[in-house]
């Protein structure tokens, strides 16, 4: 328990009469980098906000260093927030948005100097203080607004979605600026995003949430390689998510052919979701693989080709480093290791496992 | 070519309801009645009855100015926070009064703050009282506040409508409290709609000379009581303009020194 330094327990909220957040169990550890992942209005900047205090929930409790804070202020808070449009204060230069934590609370003269110093340092724009702040980039803005949080030496910070302004080639140096700053400085970051690449490279966990549930939780690496369900699988990452049939333990029928598997555990006969991933899906010769089909298109990304192939009742995505032309009949394999098979949902509306 | 003829109607309007009076009312002022050049007239407005005029206008209108934005900050503050349904209906009672004729609701306040009027009825019922207030520079100054303070909300109001909810947000999650989020981030960014209400309300306040005709009772003189006075009692157009020219000169200073003490740079959104 001593090293919890946020759970939100049974967290509910409403806004008029629409859930948004249901039954919401979190716990965070410190000097953890959590991001919480999902597409928008799934509930993950409404956590963010009861977390920050600017939202009470319905029910549940917020503790955080082993208080209980869900009905405090969010001056009250030793945590701060690091908002999307940056919301600095126009009104003053960029020393003085850094230091108005500072000031509030009656540090000295040299003690603020000293770390509006240091934040900048820290941001990568030393010399920057008298400038006026609406006169610098969308990315400087972001990181000024970094700093008037960091400054604070808050025991969490919230980012909701703070690079979500930014274009892409920004977006990339920032995160791992963040990173950098999240090690140097050691506080527990609650990240909030909706993009999933951002949330793969910078989180040590992902929380991925969906119409206000967490749908799984876990690190990188195990969200992308063992989705639980058939969202996760769609949200992170491409996928391609077919209907099959559980025949027995490592073994399933998918699209009528006789797949080996490595999931055990299963109903005979059980419907299941089979997720296989794009780099996954092996390019044969035709009559080579589980299934053949006809080569729809071929997109070229860069680092590799993105390929669409017809099968009887499917559409296929691979990715390739290597590319067959448009029209070839192919065959598509894929090794027992790299199929995901997962429980249908119980019903359409909740794509849910309650954790 | 075609948007020069568009901006003719308002240059013939700049020209010749604007400039031309303009100058008419330097040149008469600069001329004695025999036509001959003098600063007799400008400079009369330091003989001691005008110089008193000049004051109790000054203290009228700056008084006028400051009640004013102490009761806009809140009723400003207080309309934001309405739910939006309800903000416009608020903002239209608002503005209601000014729809009605400006004599008729001053002279509804003459009924008001008269020695026999509701106001001392009221008071009279309550025990208290009765009140000498009418003729009076508390009358002029209830009159005045009156009559002004919409221009003091409606800019204010505005101001602080366009203040980010996000950097309210961002200020209490830096351990602003309430107090603290309205002296260091309300108050500052919702500044220029204060100048504009400031103008609004002193330049009026300053010159007029209706309200303390009927407020007044023909006791208080106010700079403008004078001016007029000049134009249609004494007939002594030249002193009139002279006292116009002062007055100008007066509140255009009085003016500039506002807006450099409040804005430096942002004075440009206001004038």
């Amino acid at each position: 328990m001593s090293d919890m330094i946020l759970e939100l327990n049974d967290i509910s909220k409403s806004f008029d009469g629409k859930k948004v957040i249901e039954h919401l169990n979190l716990q965070v550890e410190r000097n953890e980098f959590i991001t919480l992942l999902g597409p928008s209005g799934c509930g993950k900047s409404t956590t963010l906000r009861i977390i920050g205090g600017f939202e009470k929930p319905d029910t549940g409790r917020v503790i955080f260093n082993g208080q209980d804070i869900t009905d405090l202020a969010p001056d009250k808070r030793n945590l701060n927030t690091v908002f999307q449009k940056y919301s600095l204060f126009s009104h003053m230069n960029v020393a003085e948005n850094i230091a108005f934590g500072l000031k509030l609370k009656k540090k000295s003269k040299a003690y603020i100097q000293d770390k509006i110093k240091y934040a900048l340092k820290l941001v990568n724009l030393e010399g920057y203080e008298k400038r006026d702040p609406m006169s610098l980039s969308g990315g400087q803005q972001q990181r000024i607004a970094i700093a008037r949080a960091i400054v604070n030496e808050p025991d969490l910070l919230l980012l909701d979605e703070p690079l979500g302004a930014l274009d892409l080639k920004l977006r990339h140096d920032m995160q791992r600026e963040l990173i950098t700053i999240k090690k140097e400085v050691g506080i527990t970051f609650i990240y909030v995003t909706h993009d999933q690449e951002e949330a793969l490279t910078m989180s040590d966990k992902i929380v991925v949430m969906n119409k206000g549930i967490i749908q799984q939780m876990g690190t990188s690496k195990s969200i992308y390689d063992e989705p639980r369900n058939a969202f996760v699988a769609d949200f992170i990452g491409e996928s391609n998510i077919i209907d099959g049939i559980m025949l027995a333990d490592k073994m399933v029928s998918i699209l009528g052919r006789k797949v080996a598997c490595v999931d055990v555990g299963f109903g005979v006969n059980e419907p299941v979701d089979v997720v296989i991933r794009p780099e996954d899906l092996e390019i044969k010769e035709a009559g080579s693989g589980y299934f053949d089909g006809r080569v729809l298109s071929v997109l070229y990304k860069g680092a590799y080709y993105e390929i669409k192939i017809k099968t009887e009742d499917y559409e296929w995505v691979s990715q390739n480093v290597t590319a067959p032309s448009v029209g070839d009949m192919v065959g598509l394999y894929v090794l027992p290791d790299n199929i995901q098979i997962m429980h249908k949902p119980r019903s359409e509306d909740a794509e849910v496992t309650r954790e | 070519m075609k948007r020069k003829y568009l901006s003719a109607p308002y240059l013939i309007w700049v020209v010749g309801f604007i400039l031309l009076p303009l100058v008419t009312i330097a040149v008469s002022a600069l001329m004695d009645k025999n036509g001959s050049f003098t600063l007799e007239n400008i400079l009369s407005i330091i003989d001691p009855i005008n110089r008193q005029a000049l004051l109790l206008s000054l203290g009228i209108a700056f008084g006028c100015t400051v009640i004013c934005v102490l009761l806009a900050y809140p009723a400003a503050m207080v309309l934001k926070s309405l739910h939006l349904d309800k903000k416009g209906f608020a903002i239209f009672i608002l503005i209601l009064p000014m729809w009605m004729n400006f004599i008729l609701r001053i002279l509804a306040w003459q009924m008001i703050l008269s020695n026999n009027g509701v106001l001392n009825l009221l008071l009279g019922k309550l025990g208290i009282g009765p009140l000498h207030i009418s003729n009076s520079w508390v009358a002029l100054m209830i009159g005045t506040v009156y009559d002004f303070l919409p221009f003091m909300i409606l800019p204010i109001f505005n101001a602080i409508s366009d203040i980010d909810e996000d950097t309210i947000e961002a200020a209490r999650d830096l351990g602003a409290g309430s107090k603290a989020v309205f002296w260091k981030v309300i108050l500052p960014l919702s500044a220029p709609g204060m100048v504009s209400g400031v103008i609004m309300v002193f330049v009026p306040a300053m010159t007029s000379f209706v309200i303390a005709d009927i407020l007044g009772g023909g006791k208080l003189q106010l700079i403008g009581n004078i001016i007029e006075q000049e134009f249609t009692k004494s007939m002594n157009w030249h002193a009139g303009s002279g006292l116009s020219i002062s007055l100008m000169i007066f509140v255009l200073v009085s003016l500039a020194f506002t807006m450099k003490n409040d804005l430096k740079d942002k004075g440009t959104t206001v004038w």
